[in-house]
């Protein structure tokens, strides 16, 4: 076990806490985050490797569709108006699924702000993961921290610039293949690619690529926490999703106060002392130049590396880890007023725990009910009422229709035997992609017969005709009833298609017009 | 401006303008902010060499690109005329007929023709093709000169009544008023609306049908169903185009009015009328 002073004290100070808070105007302070290792950062780099994974390889997965279709398992083919994904084929006028899964992103988004702070901001976001990236390329180049602030304020050499090429000129390729793995969505992929290196590709995709790689290296390597602290909305709109029981990145300072580098010295003169050690572990490592001992704070991401940092030294001093972890604010809240007996003095440890002992009894621990509040129960339930809706709308979706349009001018024809003739633009989607013949019947309007402009199908009360696969097929369709037979002027009845190979049907309900003096 | 100021609290120096007093800072404006404005000038003043931009005397500074939005718009017209070209030729060169059983042939004739009618045609058919009293609905199937594509064509071409063109389609009812009484008349008209609908006295329909007889089957054939040849309609039918009726007939026979359409060969050329020929063709009626 090490002694408080056998620790380390780096020579780290947050750019941005509390004492110097960052003024909008002034320029960029460079932050050099140390590398963080723990349990956080593990997960962080398993997070990192399935985003960046699904990101890159989604575009590659085939799905095998038929020959009528593109056999990419992912695919906005925006020239065709189609978006496939694996085994759902959507229509432009099915979009709205999309639109839902966009609400349920949302309202998920609200869940797991209210139970676990900013996940999103510190753990998935594009933003986070880009600039963990670039910081990997960062450290594997220029060296850790202390090396990279060497470095940084270190004359011009022939080194520090080959260094600094070298190290841009990765970020540009991860930028390149950021935007070009985006461009892999809209079109088939192999092919794509082969274009792309023939310079044969369509001027949008090189245009894409460049504005891509333009943001991706900007964000991720040049403006980085400004990002997050300036320009992004979510640390605004996030804050106000946490309550009391929402778990965040927290300084217990109940049990860290007061820090001393002393301890030894401190407790001799009679004064107690706290967990921290102020050896700035915390604040070394973090990505957004903050020190967290400052208290929760609009430019905390809740990455949690420095609950890693923390940990470690708490490891080597042979205390009890979490001197900064993730707890609610009720939790910090009951502690605090413990600690300072309910606040009528300064924090004393002594009041939370025996002298380098366990803690007291009455310390409030995160228990997993807290989940489980009114809250969370309303966000989950709309988040699976809108994803059971969804679902049930998708498995239960025509994928035969017939749309009509009556013709309007004129809105109908007396003919030279005194019948009436009306005329209808028939569409019939063929939502699958397969090729279909599908048979258009006529119900009601008793003595009237459908006839197809341009097409050889006899006049009738039904006909065949094939439509090919994921088509629509538009047909002129005039209807004609015998003056004898008409009742009204304006009569209803009912186109309906039908495939008979699969039983799927659909209906319009059409008006068959007819003028006042046919009877 | 007043002397200098400094704001105790921010310690930044104010503009020097103050309100009620309230003083307003002079902070200095972000640097990326003041970079973009200095790159917005330059790249205004290159704009405006590139481009047509400073006004002169008479007109204005062309821009050494040489842009023009008219040069813009003949191109994209040009472009345009150059996309139809391969359709075009071959409405040309094929006969509508040929034209009608070719389908994208036809459907680029529909919608060129549709676009011709709306500017040529709509004045007196209606948008919709649908006429009113004088003016023929081109919906339905009863045609006074006849409804093949062909026919429809030379119609358009020539015109009918049209006095300029020797070709014109040319037929001309008498005035029956000066030739036959006004009982005649009442007995004809009652005869001719008996033959598609009710009358009131039926007593007429009888000597009507004599005065039919002797002075109408000429033109309107022996069983009233007209002659497409002479442009003379069918009495037999319930499309009648300057109203049904005895009323409505008898002012016909008395005094009948003679539609007139130009011809509109040499206006709008062979290529225009055939797209509207096979446009109209398509309406519903066509034979």
């Amino acid at each position: 076990m090490l002694d408080n002073t056998q620790v380390e004290r780096l020579e780290a100070e947050a750019v941005n806490s509390a004492k110097v808070r960052q003024p909008m105007y002034a320029a960029r302070k460079k932050i050099f985050p140390k590398r963080a290792s723990g349990s956080f950062r593990q997960f962080k780099w398993l997070v990192m490797a399935i985003t960046l994974g699904i990101y890159y390889l989604t575009p590659w997965l085939r799905w095998d569709r038929g020959p009528f279709a593109p056999d990419q398992a992912v695919l906005l083919d925006l020239a065709n108006r189609r978006f496939y994904f694996f085994f759902i084929e959507i229509w432009p006028q099915e979009f709205f699924y999309v639109a839902g899964l966009l609400v349920m992103a949302g309202v998920g988004l609200f869940l797991i702000t209210s139970t676990v702070g900013r996940a999103w901001c510190g753990y998935t976001c594009p933003q986070t993961v880009w600039v963990d990236l670039f910081l990997v390329v960062e450290r594997a180049i220029e060296g850790d921290r202390n090396a990279r602030m060497k470095l940084d304020a270190g004359p011009w050499t022939a080194r520090k610039l080959m260094l600094r090429i070298s190290k841009h000129a990765i970020w540009l390729v991860i930028g390149v293949a950021t935007g070009g793995a985006w461009i892999f969505y809209f079109a088939d992929a192999p092919m794509l690619v082969g274009e792309l290196f023939t310079g044969t590709a369509a001027p949008v995709a090189y245009i894409t690529i460049a504005v891509l790689t333009a943001t991706t290296y900007t964000f991720g390597g040049l403006m980085r926490e400004q990002v997050c602290t300036y320009m992004c909305p979510w640390p605004r709109i996030q804050a106000a999703m946490l309550d009391e029981n929402s778990l965040t990145v927290t300084y217990n300072d109940w049990r860290g106060e007061p820090r001393s580098r002393h301890a030894k010295k401190v407790q001799t003169a009679g004064q107690s002392v706290g967990h921290c050690i102020d050896c700035n572990a915390c604040v070394a490592v973090c990505p957004m130049g903050i020190d967290i001992r400052d208290g929760q704070q609009l430019e905390c991401i809740t990455c949690a590396l420095c609950i890693d940092a923390c940990d470690g030294v708490m490891d080597k001093l042979g205390r009890e880890r979490g001197l900064i972890s993730y707890a609610t604010l009720s939790d910090y809240n009951t502690n605090m007023m413990l600690a300072t007996a309910g606040g009528s003095c300064s924090v004393n440890p002594s009041l939370v725990r025996t002298a380098d002992g366990p803690f007291s009894d009455k310390v409030a621990h995160f228990h997993i009910r807290k989940i489980f509040r009114p809250r969370t129960y309303v966000y989950m339930g709309l988040w699976s009422l809108i994803g059971l809706g969804l679902l049930y709308s998708l498995l239960t979706r025509d994928r035969l229709e017939i749309n009509v349009l009556h013709d309007r001018n004129p809105q109908f024809v007396t003919l030279s035997d005194g019948s009436i003739r009306n005329g209808y633009t028939v569409k019939l989607l063929n939502m699958i992609p397969e090729p279909r013949t599908i048979i258009v019947t006529m119900q009601g309007l008793p003595g009237a017969e459908m006839s197809v402009v341009g097409d050889d199908i006899p006049a009738g009360r039904s006909f065949a005709i094939p439509v090919e696969p994921d088509r629509l097929k538009m047909l002129k369709v005039f209807v004609r009833q015998p003056a004898d037979q008409i009742h009204g002027t304006a009569q209803t009845f009912k186109f309906r298609v039908e495939d008979k190979a699969s039983f799927e049907s659909d209906e319009y309900t059409a008006t068959f017009n007819a003028p006042e003096t046919a009877k | 401006m007043s002397d200098e100021h400094i704001d105790e609290i921010s310690g930044v120096e104010t503009t020097g303008h103050e309100w009620d007093g309230i003083r307003e800072l002079n902070n200095p404006l972000p640097r990326w902010w003041v970079v973009t404005f200095y790159v917005t000038i330059v790249w205004a003043i290159g704009y405006t060499i590139a481009y047509p931009a400073w006004p002169m005397l008479h007109s204005a500074t062309k821009g050494v690109l040489g842009y023009s939005s008219r040069n813009e718009v003949r191109d994209e017209l040009t472009a345009a005329e150059a996309a139809k070209g391969k359709y075009v030729a071959a409405v040309e060169s094929k006969s509508v007929s040929e034209i009608a059983a070719d389908d994208g042939l036809r459907e680029f004739a529909v919608a060129a023709g549709g676009a011709a009618f709306k500017v040529n045609c709509v004045q007196c058919h209606g948008s919709g093709a649908q006429g009113s009293k004088g003016f023929p609905n081109l919906n339905d199937d009863d045609w006074l000169w006849g409804g093949k594509a062909e026919q429809i064509q030379q119609t358009i071409t020539h015109g009918i009544r049209f006095a300029s063109d020797p070709d014109t389609r040319l037929s001309e009812m008498p005035a029956f008023g000066d030739i036959i009484s006004d009982d005649q008349i009442a007995q004809v008209s009652a005869y001719v609306a008996s033959l598609s609908g009710k009358i009131q006295d039926v007593s007429l329909v009888e000597p009507g049908a004599k005065v039919f007889a002797d002075n109408c089957v000429a033109c309107h054939g022996d069983n009233a169903k007209g002659n497409k040849e002479l442009g003379a309609p069918d009495l037999t039918d319930a499309i009648w185009l300057y109203g049904s009726g005895e009323t409505a007939i008898a002012v016909q026979v008395r005094a009948p009015k003679q539609g007139v359409m130009p011809a509109w060969g040499g206006r709008l050329g062979e290529t225009k009328v055939k797209e509207l020929a096979i446009y109209i063709h398509s309406l519903g009626g066509g034979e």
